[in-house]
């Protein structure tokens, strides 16, 4: 996990554009808009990382982001995770993520990474409508 | 509109999938989706015990009372984490395993009442000092976190041994209010084994607290094993074990996470105990004082 | 989590870097803008107006030191309650107030403040909490009139904010929300019991209603014309209405249910008014409002010491567990290496 003595815990090992977590506004260069960057804080080694809870709500459906929470490590994520967010029969399963290893699109390729499949009309069922009324199919 | 269950063999065709999706898929999955559940509630038994449905016998209503008296007394030390934890997470899991306890005394209590026409509350609130009957390590105090996690490490793999073994009991509200407890206090086994893993073997201060808070419980695990002959009764019928029993599987799982924790069973003199016959430590009184004052203000009142 | 801003600060750019630049600026105002005009969402990574993350995160950290703080009154008569049950509800309840907070810290963080900073801040004074919190939990009756007056006005407040702009926020609002339901609940059940008892239980109930009611008004903040910032709030759909117009809606919930409880609110002049087809209420005392949350209330520095102590204490707690991991992780590695 995280080494001790980095100046916080979620200090990432690689360099800060590739992985940085979701929501983390300065980690995806410096644009616009984004707040001044101060000093890095004083250490504190007693911060717990962050982790993003999924859970799932019954057999047969998929994990759900939950919410975030802190822990000092995966076994106490997973039984924080329980605590919090299944004290009212909310799940059946859970997962825990390091909120720093997850890969995020970039907000700003909208456009090139996400738009590609408008207009593509023929991968949809309904677009075949001469089969209209035949039976099974 | 066919959904997979009702898939014949001569369906051909892939039927409506968006139907299975809808219907039974993803589409539902939620992760706020709540419920109540269904389990033993206090408030069933109460029923149970009011209908005339289930009295327990002198003895075991008085050996419940024990089990009540230990798990009401600990949910109201837990209780005072809530807001104070060294982390907002802990004050959630406290809050969940203070819960438990509560809802177990609650049971307890509620059965043994059946027996004098009392209620959970009559118990819990009106009886004086002399007549509960916790043992002295449910009443210790809190102290720093490292105590508190000592104090319920023992009592976790006590009461899982024993509520393990009470599912069995030919007392079936006793074997009913044990089944619900045994699921929660295993859990309250794993939260104490990995707390008492991460201070031990964490830094210089915390393995110290650990073990000095090892120390201050563990003269009170000894009473926890002792036969009396309300239990030697009770065992002899079915209805509840022989305490000394549990003694050799709570050793040996605790000295097991201990190993682990590379910490020693602590070497302290045993105390006498007496909290099952009403002689407490000089913690119950303060307890006690605090817990009944307003129900005690306004006898008779309903809340 | 500052060292998410370990960023280094750019240096002066050129002349095309800062054409660049500006018009990166403007796409992501365009789009900023596009977003509220069509009510839908910020996520965590998009532009967005910097005053807009300084609002939001002002207001989503204030809000969950308001939970947590929020916690102490009641969690003062966890060990009193006078039955069992209403000990297991009111622990449940207080715990769900932990829950809250804990969730809006998370989406405060999605804006790169850690909660630790907040928590700091929270301890330092330097950040603000709902006022309320600032007074006394006298009697039991504290109890309902909490989780009816204040956990109500809380409601009123949040139900709108599941559908605030950024995405965090309103998320963690929507699991709030479903949380909260049994709260105001549990509150009213025990303004009824004792409004139904003895005559010195109703006294006490009477008394609660008396003490919070106006703190409970002014929960919802300021009159408008007092509220410099809302215009700005509310165009950017962080805000969805007006803090007399949540008020007012408040005040006539209220009305309704203080005749089931059998009790009276202290307003005299509380009313329908026909004409702006809107509640009224009688004068509030916003002299005291910003008196107490400057500071000077009756519990401010009982909090605040409460929150530090419990911090500090548990210091070595959160330095054990972070150190037992990172000793872990090194043998995991070793062991990997090993093999
Ligand atoms: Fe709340
Ligand atoms: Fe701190
Ligand atoms: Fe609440």
């Amino acid at each position: 996990m995280i080494p001790n003595d980095t100046p916080t815990s979620q200090v990432p090992s690689r360099p800060l554009d590739s992985q940085a977590r979701p929501g983390n506004p300065a980690a995806v260069g410096p644009r616009p808009g984004t707040p001044v960057v101060g000093a890095p804080q004083e250490s504190t080694t007693s911060v717990w990382p962050l982790w993003e809870v999924f859970v799932r709500s019954s057999r047969g459906l998929s994990h759900v982001h939950a919410g975030s929470l802190h822990a000092p490590d995966a076994a106490m994520a997973l039984r924080n995770a329980r605590d919090l967010y299944t004290r009212r029969n909310e799940g059946v399963s859970i997962w825990v993520v390091p909120a720093d290893a997850i890969a995020a699109s970039d907000p700003d390729a909208k456009g090139s990474f996400f738009e590609s499949p408008q207009g593509k009309d023929y991968r949809h069922a309904t677009y075949y409508t001469k089969s209209e009324g035949v039976k099974h199919l | 509109m066919t959904t997979p269950e009702t898939h014949t063999a001569e369906t051909t065709g892939h039927g409506d999938i968006s139907v299975g999706v809808a219907g039974s898929g993803d589409s539902s999955a939620s992760a706020t989706r709540i419920t109540p559940g269904n389990a033993l509630r206090p408030e069933d038994i109460a029923l149970e015990v009011r209908t005339g449905l289930v009295k327990p016998s002198e003895d075991v209503a008085e050996y419940a009372l024990r089990l009540g008296d230990d798990a009401l007394i600990l949910a109201q030390r837990l209780g005072r984490w809530i807001s104070r934890a060294p982390e907002l997470e802990e004050d959630v899991a406290l809050g969940n395993i203070a819960l438990d306890q509560l809802g177990h005394a609650r049971s307890f209590l509620t059965y043994a009442g059946g027996a004098w026409e009392k209620s959970e509350d009559d118990l819990a609130y009106f009886r004086r000092e002399h007549e509960f009957r916790s043992a002295h390590l449910f009443e210790q105090p809190n102290g720093d976190f490292a105590v508190t996690i000592a104090r319920q490490f023992v009592v976790s793999y006590y009461q899982f041994e024993l509520y393990r073994r009470l599912t069995q009991s030919t007392d079936a509200t006793l074997a009913a209010i044990a089944a619900k407890a045994v699921k929660e206090v295993d859990y309250h086994r794993d939260h104490s084994a990995q707390w008492i893993l991460r201070l031990a073997l964490g830094t210089k201060e915390s393995r110290a607290r650990m073990t000095h808070g090892l120390k201050l419980v563990w003269p009170y695990v000894g009473e926890l094993f002792v036969d009396d002959e309300l239990t030697t009764r009770l065992a002899g019928a079915g209805a509840a074990v022989e305490p000394s029993s549990l003694k050799a599987d709570f050793d040996r799982l605790t000295g097991e996470v201990l190993a682990e924790a590379e910490l020693e069973v602590p070497q302290t003199p045993v105390a006498p105990g007496g909290g099952r016959r009403g002689k407490h430590s000089e913690h119950l009184g303060y307890i006690l004082a605090e817990m009944q004052v307003l129900a005690r203000e306004h006898p008779g009142a309903s809340w | 989590m500052a060292s998410q801003n370990l960023q280094p600060v750019p240096e002066a750019l050129s002349p095309e870097e800062q054409e660049r630049a500006a018009q990166l600026e403007a796409e992501g105002q365009a789009y900023f803008d596009r977003v509220m005009a069509d009510d839908s969402r910020i996520e965590p990574k998009d532009w967005m107006p910097a005053a807009y993350r300084k609002t939001l995160l002002r207001q989503i950290s204030q809000h969950a030191h308001s939970e947590i703080i929020g916690m102490q009154p009641e969690a003062n008569w966890i060990s009193r309650a006078p039955s069992l049950k209403r000990k297991a509800i009111l622990m449940a309840k207080v715990q769900d107030e932990a829950g809250h907070g804990l969730y809006l810290y998370s989406a405060a963080e999605t804006l790169g403040q850690s909660r630790d900073k907040m928590t700091d801040d929270l301890i330092a004074g330097k950040a603000r909490y709902s006022s309320i919190f600032n007074y006394p939990a006298l009697t039991w009756a504290d109890m309902g009139a909490i989780g009816w007056l204040v956990d109500g006005a809380a409601i009123c407040n949040q139900v709108p904010l599941c559908r605030a702009s950024y995405g965090p926020y309103g998320r963690a609002m929507v699991r709030i929300c479903k949380e909260e339901s049994f709260h105001q609940r549990q509150g009213f059940e025990i303004l009824l019991e004792l409004s139904n008892g003895t005559p010195a239980q109703k006294q006490m109930a009477q008394d609660a209603v008396n003490r919070w009611y106006a703190p409970a008004l002014m929960m919802f903040g300021p009159p408008d014309d007092d509220s410099p910032n809302s215009k700005q709030s509310m165009a950017w759909n962080i805000k969805r209405f007006s803090n007399d117009e949540l008020r007012s809606r408040f005040v006539g919930m209220m009305v309704e249910q203080v005749r089931v409880l059998g009790l009276t609110l202290p307003d005299s002049e509380v009313r329908f008014n026909d004409e702006t087809r809107k509640w009224e209420h009688g004068p509030l005392d916003w002299e005291e409002f910003k008196e107490v949350l400057a500071g000077r209330g009756p519990c401010n520095a009982q909090r605040l010491e409460r929150r530090r102590e419990a911090h500090d204490d548990g210091a070595w707690v959160r330095e054990a567990a972070a150190a037992y991991a990172a000793k872990q992780a090194r043998k995991h590695a070793e062991k990997e290496y090993a093999a």
